[in-house]
């Protein structure tokens, strides 16, 4: 119980979401109207991936350290749990777009950031299938895994800030804070960047601990 | 120590690729011919987004193809007998400056071929040659690096591709920007662009000297 109380904070935090996130008032604006909510989904996605792939590249960075196997088994599903939350991302935002920016996907240095991060996810798979020894594997995989994220980083950090985006708090779009004057989104969006990460971490833990259960059987047999 | 080791790694790069001239040369016809292609399906360009775009697309594919070998060519016990000999360091850096001037070649050849043939709209040539003598090494330390992650993994073309086009993609749109402003050849030259393409050099060239030493052992 007492290593686990930050997964009861996850559950309490994202349940308080769900209900306050639909029932609590917005502020009524054109355009955006009752969409304003995916705020309390969409921005807590981006977050908790950016955490996950922090995670997955710093035990890769630790595995080209000390070549512990455990710590590529973690870098990995880290990698897959990053890819999982980054689509839940992309879905939440793609729908927003539709309804607000009327597509399901627009030219946005943003969206792009979003799709060289799948992409680069997708490749660090297909390199790690191509490779059938395991202690290589990790290996190459790490180094890659450090190789891309830099650059990933530089993608989104260097140079959303060069030119204008379409997503609200850039390029002259106003974000949610001024809106919400009275901190009722506030109340509702900090609680859920909180719960959403949590979350996401303990699915993490619990993909970590099934892939190490699976080799374990795999060596037992 | 290292220098000197760097000195004759490159002379040893350029005495293997003169006695194998036909790959150089192929890597060679490989731009011509696309870029003639090109000209065939296009005719003239007069769009400059348009001619800039083709422009950066065909110098990214023959620098793939150019560089995918340069991990290739050597056999397992080459390497092996390069390694007691050289540090790794040596090792990358070497085939970093070494695919640097392939890249240049490889670049000026494109222009040349390309102005021949489709045209050219460049009206500021001093800070078009510069951004493709900085995006020529960003893609040869890039691309290096990338073939050496390649060549442990079965060494296929498409790996190479896929592992590289996303990583690519900062600095082919930092690229694609300043020779778009040399295109147009706007008044004053954006430094802040110029500043982030050598930042990005700069980070490639890091990364792959502290990376590339977990590569090499087997």
């Amino acid at each position: 119980m007492k290593k686990n109380w930050w997964k009861i904070i996850a559950i309490v935090f994202v349940f308080y979401t769900l209900i306050a996130g639909f029932l609590i008032p917005v502020p009524a604006q054109p355009i955006l109207h009752e969409t304003i909510r995916n705020l309390y989904f969409h921005v807590p996605m981006w977050f908790s991936m950016m955490t996950i792939l922090f995670v997955s590249v710093w035990h890769s960075i630790k595995h080209l350290g000390n070549s512990d196997i455990q710590s590529d088994i973690i870098a990995t599903q880290a990698a897959n749990t990053g890819m999982m939350v980054g689509l839940l991302g992309l879905v939440t935002g793609s729908l927003w777009a539709k309804y607000t920016w009327g597509a399901w996907w627009v030219a946005d240095i943003k969206l792009n950031g979003a799709a060289i991060t799948m992409l680069i996810y997708l490749a660090y798979f297909v390199l790690r299938g191509s490779i059938d020894e395991e202690q290589k594997r990790a290996r190459i995989a790490a180094v890659y895994n450090i190789f891309s994220f830099v650059m990933l980083i530089v993608f989104l950090i260097i140079l959303p800030r060069m030119s204008d985006s379409l997503h609200p708090g850039n390029g002259g779009n106003p974000g949610f804070s001024k809106y919400d004057l009275d901190s009722n989104m506030r109340m509702v969006f900090y609680p859920a960047v909180i719960g959403w990460i949590l979350f996401i971490v303990w699915i993490f833990t619990l993909k970590v601990r099934l892939e190490k259960l699976k080799r374990k059987t795999l060596f037992d047999e | 120590m290292v220098t000197k080791q760097i000195k004759y790694l490159i002379i040893k790069e350029l005495k293997l690729e003169m006695r194998n001239k036909y790959a150089l040369g192929g890597i060679l016809l490989y731009v011509v011919s696309t870029v003639f292609v090109s000209y065939l399906s296009f005719k003239k360009i007069v769009t400059p987004a348009t001619w800039n775009a083709l422009f950066w697309i065909i110098l990214l594919f023959a620098s793939i193809n150019a560089i995918a070998k340069s991990f290739i060519g050597e056999t397992r016990g080459k390497l092996l007998y390069m390694y007691t000999l050289a540090s790794p360091q040596a090792v990358i850096l070497s085939k970093i400056i070494y695919n640097s001037v392939l890249l240049l070649v490889l670049s000026g050849l494109c222009l040349l071929t390309y102005t021949l043939f489709i045209g050219n709209l460049i009206q500021d040539l001093p800070l078009f040659l510069i951004t493709l003598l900085l995006g020529s090494f960003g893609f040869s330390s890039l691309l290096t690096m990338v073939s050496a992650i390649a060549s442990k993994a079965g060494n296929n073309f498409t790996l190479m591709a896929i592992l590289s086009f996303p990583i690519m993609i900062p600095l082919l749109m930092v690229l694609i920007k300043l020779s778009k402003n040399a295109i147009d050849g706007l008044e004053r030259w954006d430094i802040n662009y110029l500043l982030v393409l050598m930042f990005l050099n700069f980070i490639i060239v890091a990364l792959s000297y502290l990376l590339f030493r977990y590569l090499w052992r087997d």
